[in-house]
């Protein structure tokens, strides 16, 4: 009898040696206690995926993010970062936060914002070392910023402040980028700057950003889902009409929040030309 | 300047300028914090609690200093609890906790028999009175000040900066707080001596807030906020003593007057225009 488990030990364990997904959220059920805001979510994050969660305000979209950061705990359901919990695979997350009016008279550098990507990494009464430094700057070179180092956070405009969020992101050396409408107080050119940008890091990076920009967001993504209380997503490879009517037909009136019909049209244009 | 020299001949000035000293360090180091972190209220808080530690200590005979040490480490663990593990309104609680404070003081001074002409200095400052044995404890307090943010210091940027980030990095977010919380509580009751409880807050917001609008960098700020504070808290007690002014109030309005003239020359230094910021594209 024991050698035969031992054989199917055997047999399973190349499954179980498998890369885990980057992110993995179970029949997730999640909200306050006056309501439940999220229900049975289920989304799986491969490497180099890049997944772009749209949704109407109100929808769930920060409850989601409050949930797979683990400042929030799930009522039900799980999820899993690398395979590990909440809880310990949160710091493999470069979170990147949506833009908030800040102090601008907060005196900081460049370099001191992105090397608090490192203080978790570092740890506890650890000075930063030249390892550190070095992926600072690496970081700062990915968003183009190194030359900035040395300016003020307050004297830097939407876009490089937003790039240099990215940058903080990247110098944990995170396995997944997680964005939280990284583009939402940016005019348009610079907007689709950072999305190049953003494209650019998926060739080594797994990015999920979540956004009520319809319009933009899914012609740079990969895959695109819907969330309103539930998650409409399929993974598919491309984005495809039939994966826009998918996302629009949540029940939710998403045509009305927006400006979906030329938002929409504008897609189909997207999609037939990538065709 | 003859005067000067003279003044110094006493003990009480030499003592009241290493006071000047001590204050002056410890508060350019944690000013800079509860600016940034913008937790001016729960700081006024910690140092009115700290009163009622004067009155208990008084009331049993022991070293007031003591006392408003022990209350604003209680009131200290108290509010940052308060603040991040229940559903309260915080402010509220701790703008409760702040008068309870006082007020505990105050009915513990009406029990004490005798003279209590010492009890006014606590309220509003007596630089002039500080004793050897609290400079010894104001130098003591200065080294657990500068020791434990030389240890913290990047984790205490951090959640200043952000604290949803540093969360997610896994710093441990409340517990750096409440050493911050207790690092404020130390400095106000150092300050207490110098400028009063009253007047505790400006000296230790004013110093650092002119030093934000020109630094760059946070040891930057530490370094001129430091200097600032001495220098409104040496040039303050002079010029009560040839006023003949008190001498707290004196400091607090030497530290605004610069406060407001820096508020008011401030577009003149703007670090950047707004054309340079416009004209940049990310």
């Amino acid at each position: 009898m024991y050698s035969i488990n031992k054989m199917i030990e055997h047999i399973d364990s190349p499954i179980l040696t498998q890369p885990p997904s980057v992110l993995e959220i179970n029949q997730l059920w999640a909200g306050y206690p006056d309501g439940v805001v999220l229900e049975d979510i289920n989304l799986t994050l491969q490497p180099l995926d890049f997944v772009g969660i749209i949704g109407p305000n109100g929808g769930g979209k920060t409850t989601l993010l409050k949930t797979i950061l683990g400042l929030l705990p799930p009522l039900r359901g799980e999820i899993r970062i690398m395979g590990q919990p909440v809880r310990v695979g949160r710091k493999q997350i470069g979170y990147v936060p949506q833009y908030v009016e800040f102090d601008r008279d907060f005196p900081i550098t460049v370099w001191d914002v992105v090397r608090m990507g490192r203080v978790g990494q570092r740890g506890l009464l650890r000075r930063f070392s030249n390892a550190d430094d070095d992926l600072v700057a690496e970081a700062l070179r990915q968003v183009e910023m190194l030359p900035l180092r040395n300016r003020l956070i307050g004297e830097l405009s939407g876009g490089q402040r937003q790039r240099v969020y990215i940058a903080r992101a990247l110098a944990v050396q995170p396995q997944i980028l997680l964005l939280d409408e990284p583009t939402s107080s940016v005019d348009p050119q610079v907007k689709s700057n950072i999305y190049d940008l953003l494209q650019t890091l998926n060739e080594r990076i797994t990015l999920l950003l979540i956004s009520h920009d319809v319009g933009t967001i899914s012609s740079y993504v990969k895959t695109v889902g819907c969330l309103n209380r539930r998650l409409f997503y399929h993974g598919d490879e491309l984005i495809t009409a039939d994966m826009l009517e998918e996302a629009y037909h949540c029940p939710i009136d998403l045509i009305a929040h927006g400006v979906p019909h030329r938002v929409l049209s504008h897609h189909q244009a997207t999609t037939t030309t990538q065709g | 300047m003859d005067t000067l020299i003279e003044l110094l001949q006493f003990e009480f000035m030499r003592n009241a300028l290493l006071a000047a000293l001590l204050v002056g360090l410890a508060s350019g180091i944690i000013g800079v914090f509860v600016v940034i972190k913008r937790i001016v209220f729960i700081s006024g808080g910690i140092a009115h609690t700290a009163y009622g530690g004067i009155g208990i200590a008084y009331f049993l005979g022991i070293n007031p200093l003591i006392g408003a040490i022990v209350f604003s480490l209680f009131a200290a663990f108290g509010m940052g609890a308060v603040q991040r593990k229940t559903a309260e309104r915080a402010d509220t609680v701790i703008g409760a906790m702040w008068a309870i404070g006082m007020a505990i003081g105050i009915i513990f001074v009406d029990l004490t028999p005798g003279y209590k002409e010492n009890l006014m200095s606590y309220l509003f400052g007596s630089i002039l009175t500080v004793s050897n044995t609290n400079l010894w404890i104001m130098l003591a307090l200065n080294l657990l000040i500068l020791l434990l943010v030389s240890l913290f210091y990047k984790e205490l940027l951090a959640i200043s900066f952000d604290e949803t980030f540093s969360t997610v990095q896994n710093v441990p977010v409340n517990a750096i707080y409440l050493i911050l919380l207790t690092l404020i509580g130390f400095t106000v009751v150092m300050m207490m001596q110098v400028v009063g409880l009253i007047m505790v807050i400006a000296l230790l917001t004013m110093p650092a807030a002119i030093a934000a609008q020109y630094a760059r960098g946070l040891k930057q700020m530490m370094i001129w906020g430091t200097v600032l504070s001495v220098l409104f808290t040496v040039i303050g007690l002079f010029l009560s003593n040839y006023l003949n002014l008190t001498s707290g109030a004196t400091i607090i309005i030497v530290a605004g007057a610069v406060y407001l003239v820096s508020l008011g020359i401030r577009p003149f230094f703007q670090r950047t225009s707004m054309v340079q910021v416009a004209s940049e594209s990310a």
